[in-house]
């Protein structure tokens, strides 16, 4: 960000105005608050515990919240649940952040490129686009995560391959409008090569929304991982994740209501954290929200 | 509008092609891949997995074999299940109705709320009301639907023993009633998420249509409020909503396959899970082609209706 006076000065996306106007936003804040709280309790939590969250105690099986130091009960094998989710919590919001970051750059270099070479391969990389997009996303991501030896990188790609396509529909479609802008149109004239015109001069303009569109893109990356480690393909055992702790909690439903309660609650704070920070983030971006 | 038809039904066409393209690809791609089942048998050699792929045709290049699938595909051969060794659409027709059935209680559901959440939400803008639907429909957006579904089950049906906890009919009863009780609790789960995506769209188009002149023109005629409201205003609004209720289908078929497994439903999305179980090769592509189908489908449909309800695209 250092050659700041390349960029045409009406599209900082960090002018304070919109700064103020996220700031103000009070359910921007409610997510961000929960983000954040989450994240550092699932980072800080398992050391404040007593407890070890593969530490197997078999006279303290089904224990409910508040027996003793159990915060949140023990699982079946006598396993503490609040040490549990943290560590779970910690695998979660990790794989949902890179899962992220992978299928943001994808969407974001594939819309830009589409956007701004138009014509036909702009056409051809669209359809592409919305042939993934036909597929429903939880069918992709089981298949695939089935017949491949699922580790917790390989399911973190999995979930990317199957949602990057929103980012690349947002990114094209504004780089496509920005196509015959004036500094476009100078820098062209300047010569720079095609790639300097879509990454450094392009791409400034595009990253409120590519922001966005991330922020929601964790939220839904955070949902498919407890989706398929629900359904038993994703993250594996022993390795505790919010998915797959709710993977077992259906036959306990009437002996253990907890086992479900807990790490379902920690996945829809976390979801709508990240939700309530992108649809903040977006009214912040939009100019015209302050009219109305 | 022929012209808009056809043109639609190319792209629909072309689509399916990169659909079949992209799925043949990933699955065969993957490491593994059709012969994964054969490989976990006890005493399998990597001879005996060699002369199989030979007599599977898996040593072909891959585009070959791509071609050689598709055209079966084409003719209606979509290969056998490995498991019970029938013809993979046959077993899928067999699942059909029931997700089908779960799909359309659910789409009745979220139509209607969300339509009515909607417009309230749209008339009393800025209102409390308005500021909790729409806080409410963004909660609702990040709750897991399999999560929701366990907490119903413990809530109504463990906890106050209203309603079945799973299955689609008693055992030897199967009456129209009994289908019914069994549909309720199902279908609420999957409309929960399209409840709330509903009602938001519902709220910004009634929004875009309430600022058009002709329901200015509407009211300066003298029309009730209600009769502006019923004519006018909702009319309008609902004809970008059936766009939106074919853009909606991959979720709903997602969905459905999650709340099929929690309330072991017997439909399309159990039949996909079990079949992942089994490796069961043939019946797992072809669910994966047959929903890109059924999306595709969905979304022409969608479009015709589109093309015939407004007078904006008839006169083209």
């Amino acid at each position: 960000m250092t050659d700041t006076s390349m960029m045409p000065p009406q599209t900082r996306w960090w002018q304070s105005r919109t700064v103020h106007r996220f700031l103000r936003n009070r359910l921007a804040m409610v997510g961000l608050v929960l983000v954040v709280g989450l994240t550092l309790t699932c980072v800080v939590g398992p050391w404040l515990l007593p407890f070890d969250e593969l530490y197997i105690n078999l006279r303290a099986r089904f224990s409910p919240p508040g027996t003793g130091s159990h915060i949140f009960g023990t699982d079946p094998l006598g396993r503490d649940i609040a040490a549990r989710l943290f560590h779970a919590g910690r695998v979660s919001l990790l794989v949902g952040f890179t899962a992220m970051l992978m299928s943001t750059i994808l969407g974001s270099v594939i819309g830009i490129v589409a956007g701004y070479s138009g014509g036909r391969i702009g056409a051809a990389l669209m359809r592409v686009v919305d042939a993934f997009l036909s597929f429903p996303s939880i069918f992709l991501l089981l298949a695939l995560a089935a017949f491949i030896r699922p580790s917790p990188f390989m399911i973190t790609v999995i979930i990317a391959i199957t949602s990057w396509m929103e980012v690349a529909r947002i990114v094209e479609a504004e780089v496509r409008s920005m196509r015959d802008r004036d500094f476009v149109m100078a820098a062209r004239m300047m010569g720079l090569p095609r790639s300097q015109i879509m990454f450094r001069e392009m791409l400034p303009n595009v990253i409120g929304s590519i922001i966005v569109a991330a922020s929601l893109t964790v939220a839904r990356a955070i949902l498919l991982e407890a989706y398929v480690s629900f359904l038993g393909y994703g993250i594996q055992p022993p390795l505790p994740s919010w998915g797959n702790m709710l993977n077992g909690a259906q036959q306990y439903l009437d002996k253990a209501p907890w086992l479900a309660i807990v790490p379902g609650t920690a996945i829809t704070l976390a979801v709508s954290g990240f939700n309530f920070i992108g649809d903040g983030l977006r009214d912040a971006l939009d100019a015209t929200s302050d009219q109305r | 509008m022929l012209r808009y038809l056809l043109s639609r039904f190319w792209q629909s066409l072309i689509l399916l092609f990169l659909v079949s393209l992209i799925g043949f690809m990933m699955l065969n791609l993957a490491p593994g891949g059709p012969l994964s089942q054969f490989a976990l048998t006890p005493g399998m050699t990597q001879e005996t997995l060699d002369r199989l792929a030979e007599q599977m045709g898996l040593n072909r290049p891959l585009l070959v074999r791509y071609a050689d699938w598709l055209w079966h595909m084409l003719k209606g051969d979509w290969g056998k299940s490995y498991r019970d060794g029938l013809p993979v659409l046959e077993i899928i027709a067999s699942h059909l109705f029931a997700t089908l059935l779960l799909m359309g209680g659910s789409t009745i559901l979220s139509v209607v709320i969300g339509t009515w959440l909607g417009i309230s939400s749209a008339l009393r803008q800025g209102s409390v009301f308005d500021y909790t639907t729409t806080v409410a429909a963004m909660v609702a957006l990040s709750i897991p639907t399999f999560w929701f579904g366990l907490v119903s089950i413990f809530v109504f049906s463990l906890w106050l023993g209203w309603l079945p906890a799973g299955n689609m009919y008693t055992v030897g009863d199967g009456s129209f009633s009994d289908y019914a009780i069994h549909l309720i609790m199902p279908s609420f789960v999957l409309a929960l998420v399209n409840v709330a995506v509903w009602s938001r769209y519902m709220r910004s188009t009634t929004l875009d249509v309430l600022s058009q002149d002709f329901v200015r023109t509407a009211k300066a005629k003298g029309l009730s409020p209600r009769r502006v409201l019923m004519k006018h205003v909702v009319g309008n609004a609902m004809v970008p909503m059936i766009t939106l209720a074919g853009m909606q289908l991959p979720a709903l078929l997602g969905g459905a396959l999650v709340t099929e497994t929690v309330f072991t439903w017997p439909g399309m999305g159990r039949l996909f899970l079990d079949s992942l179980g089994y490796n069961d090769y043939p019946v797992v592509m072809g669910l994966l082609m047959f929903s890109a189908i059924f999306v595709l489908l969905g979304n022409l449909i969608a479009d015709l209706v589109v093309a015939l309800v407004d007078p904006r695209i008839r006169l083209d």
